[in-house]
């Protein structure tokens, strides 16, 4: 057991540190200089340099083969960029689902030419990709939407609604998942393709979320026309295709971030109770230790996917529980920690709760992603099905058509 | 990065799974559950001492395999899983560990060898009744070479040749007071008694001392420094314990949702039922993570293992607390009664999570840490 780098693991780093100090600004210790506070369309024009930047110096997709533009470089590589650029000023939040997700599916699916088109400038941040796949009346079970496809010559009309599109609104491009054919089981009836977001039958409009912030779109099509060409997979093959984008989502929605047990400790520390400093109070500790323990876990799970990697094995599923864990546990802290504060817990300016009102912020952010990206309870069956071998449950749709399912 | 064991120490993991498989079976535990006369399975013992397992880490000098702590930790979660009736933790996590650890050259030439054959039986006398081990809370006292008092449960008690007893050999009651007292318990001023304890599997004893005679091992206001040391490594070696029971306690419930049927189906297919076992999986990974760093933290002499035990304790506590519980729920009625086999992982759960002192007390030392630590 160590954690040392291989020799040829200390020469790689040793050339991503050298390329991060020459061309990004680390990232001060406070969350105050998070680029999240600067109005978005400034945030992207640098996120389009900086990736332009990484693409021109090999470090953006590292995975991905030469002949896609990418270094060839390995698993161990990507995650040891990862490791080091999380410690730099840069947002390179605006790329993970279209170069992690949208376009592997269009490298897997579309034809040499279609590939040619987009690969590059999706490589090199000129133009960003959205996934276009939930639905109003279709979330876990996203295999029951109900956005039509209707073939009209070589075209095909495209109407109906999307739901939680990250970044529809800045977004050059999409794939989306639409039915093709309403008489067949569910998961048979549905075709891909990609589309121009700028087409003038999608429109495009933020969801005000709970929260109160805009992460997310609804995206509304009306007649849009795309051709044949713009179809990924076959006819009926939807599904599999989507399976193609989903296979990289768990990894894109991991850990979730803020307020931690450090913040959580600072704060006992100043805490006063009626019996003294919160940090002495029983209870407090009791829970600073569990959640400490959690975030130990999931520390060293992570070091142990990374390990197999670094040895050129296949991860086992153990990462699987990653945003499980974390959601729930911010969620939890964040309570707690507010409870501390208590009447002025609510209050949500970090000029009058401190901390940068990370706790408030945590607490509502933590609902939305148990949900996103796979709720607690699909992650769950997921965990059940496919690491512990259970069988999938009843399911009383399988096999009907869809257009007799009761909606 | 190579975060996890090495190819020898998986097949040695191989092995103690093997040898375990077949020689540790549930009817052995059972066999010494249901005979209140049986201390521990003397057959397995035996087995256990003829492959070496109780020498693990005594270096070569004194007889032992000379094996690092690495090796000590895939035996330990095999024996974990297996449920073991034997009183391996008291006589090599604890009492070797303890001699290992600040035995004068003497001691250890006296008693590691012996450790390591398995001709005798050591242990750690700490706790006085129910409350935590605190040196305030304790009443044994070692005097002009002579030990007083009595110390209830100690594990395997009733068949261990000598103890490390934690005991005041100060006037005060601080940690500065406290003393380790080697003590022979076959010796003249010993009486012990057999106590009755939910996991019987594992014998306890009541040792009372009257003038009992004792040497310390390290200095005489060392005691609790060195107690605490002793806790860290055995923190993590039982929590690989726990992680092997909490492994095989949700692969027993597992296996009967899939066998089971109600209302015309496994219920395996029901998601209260999946959910459950899924968070059994998760607390599982959890814990194994956090074993594997205080593994690593306990074979490096790490400046944080005091951190990682208590981590690693605080989880691996939490996963088989809810495995063995959770398997016992899955079976229904079924499981709630002896035959079955769910109650005796829920009474080993309740055992190690409670043998080096209980949650409250690591939890309460892992936050004095963080609050130390540059890390907080």
């Amino acid at each position: 057991m160590d954690f040392n780098d291989s020799p040829e693991e200390a020469a790689y780093r040793k050339k991503v540190q050298d390329f991060l100090k020459a061309n990004a600004a680390p990232k001060e210790a406070t969350t105050a200089s998070r680029s999240r506070n600067r109005p978005e369309a400034e945030v992207l024009v640098d996120a389009k340099a900086w990736q332009k930047k990484k693409m021109q110096n090999g470090f953006a997709q590292i995975t991905w083969p030469k002949e896609w533009g990418g270094p060839g470089g390995t698993p161990m590589q990507q995650v040891i960029y990862g490791q080091e650029e999380s410690g730099y000023d840069v947002d390179g939040s605006f790329f993970g689902i279209g170069l992690g997700m949208c376009v592997p599916t269009v490298m897997a699916y579309a034809d040499d030419e279609t590939c040619k088109r987009f690969v590059g400038p999706a490589l090199q941040g000129d133009e960003i990709w959205c996934q276009l796949f939930s639905e109003p009346a279709a979330g876990s079970d996203v295999a029951g939407l109900i956005t039509k496809a209707v073939k009209d010559g070589d075209e095909w009309v495209i109407n109906g609604q999307k739901v939680w599109t990250s970044g529809a609104h800045y977004c050059d491009f999409g794939i989306v998942l639409v039915r093709t054919d309403p008489g067949v089981a569910k998961h048979k009836g549905l075709t891909m393709f990609w589309v121009d977001m700028k087409d003038p039958g999608i429109d495009v409009r933020p969801l005000h979320q709970m929260s109160g912030g805009s992460n997310f779109n609804e995206v509304y099509f009306t007649d849009v026309r795309v051709k044949d060409t713009q179809r990924l997979g076959d006819v009926g093959q939807g599904w599999k295709v989507a399976l193609t984008t989903l296979m990289n989502e768990r990894l894109a929605v991991g850990q979730a971030g803020g307020a931690d047990f450090k913040d959580l400790i600072e704060l006992a520390k100043s805490t006063e109770l009626e019996n003294g400093p919160a940090i002495k109070d029983g209870a407090v500790r009791e829970k600073i230790a569990d959640w400490y323990a959690k975030a130990q876990g999931l520390k060293y799970t992570r070091y142990r996917t990374v390990s197999a990697m670094s040895q050129g094995e296949t991860p086992g599923p153990e990462n699987s529980i990653t945003k499980v864990v974390s959601a729930s546990r911010l969620q939890d802290l964040t309570s707690f920690a507010m409870d501390l504060m208590d009447m002025g817990g609510i209050m949500v300016n970090p000029d009058d709760v401190g901390y940068e009102a990370a706790f408030q912020e945590g607490y509502m952010w933590a609902p939305g992603i148990r949900i996103a990206g796979g709720t607690d309870e699909i992650l769950r069956n997921i965990i059940a099905e496919r690491v512990l071998g259970m069988p999938q449950d009843v399911r009383v749709d399988k096999g009907v058509p869809f257009n007799e399912i009761p909606k | 990065m190579n975060f996890d064991f090495s190819e020898d120490q998986k097949f040695l993991k191989e092995q103690a799974n093997k040898f375990l498989t077949e020689q540790c079976e549930t009817a052995v535990f059972r066999a010494v559950l249901n005979d209140s006369k049986k201390t521990h399975s003397k057959e397995l013992w035996k087995a256990i001492v003829e492959m070496g397992w109780t020498g693990t880490t005594i270096p070569e000098e004194f007889g032992g395999l000379g094996l690092g702590y690495l090796e000590l930790c895939v035996i330990a979660e095999e024996l974990g899983r297996a449920i073991a009736p034997v009183p391996f933790s008291s006589s090599v996590y604890l009492a070797t560990e303890g001699l290992l650890l600040a035995g004068s050259q003497s001691q250890k030439e006296k008693y590691l060898p012996r450790l390591a054959t398995g001709e005798i039986i050591g242990t750690l006398a700490m706790a006085e009744g129910p409350r935590q081990p605190l040196p305030k809370n304790m009443d044994v006292t070692f005097k002009d070479g002579k030990l007083s008092g009595v110390k209830l449960p100690v594990p395997d008690g009733s068949i261990a040749d000598f103890a490390l007893v934690v005991a005041r050999t100060g006037d005060g009651k601080t940690e500065n007071d406290v003393g380790l007292v080697l003590v022979d318990l076959n010796g003249d001023g010993v009486t012990r008694e057999t106590v009755e304890t939910l996991d019987p599997s594992r014998d306890h004893a009541r040792l009372s001392f009257d003038n009992a005679a004792g040497e310390l091992v390290g200095g005489a206001g060392e005691g609790w420094s060195l107690t605490r040391a002793i806790l860290d490594r055995a923190a993590v070696l039982i929590a690989f314990e726990q992680v092997g029971g909490a492994e095989k306690a949700l692969e027993v419930a597992r296996d009967y949702t899939m066998e089971r049927r109600a209302f015309g189906r496994q219920i395996a297919t029901y998601q209260a039922i999946k959910h459950k076992l899924a968070d059994a999986y998760i607390a599982n990974v959890l814990a194994r993570s956090n074993a594997y760093y205080g593994a690593w933290a306990l074979s490096t002499n790490a400046p944080d293992l005091a951190q990682a035990a208590a981590t690693a304790r605080i989880s691996a506590t939490d996963a088989f607390h809810y495995a063995s519980k959770e398997c016992i729920q899955v079976h229904g009625g079924i499981g709630y009664t002896w035959e079955v086999d769910c109650h005796l992982y829920y009474r080993r759960s309740k055992l190690l999570a409670l043998t080096l002192g209980g949650p409250p007390v690591w939890k309460n030392r892992l936050v004095s840490q963080l609050e130390q630590s540059n890390a907080a």
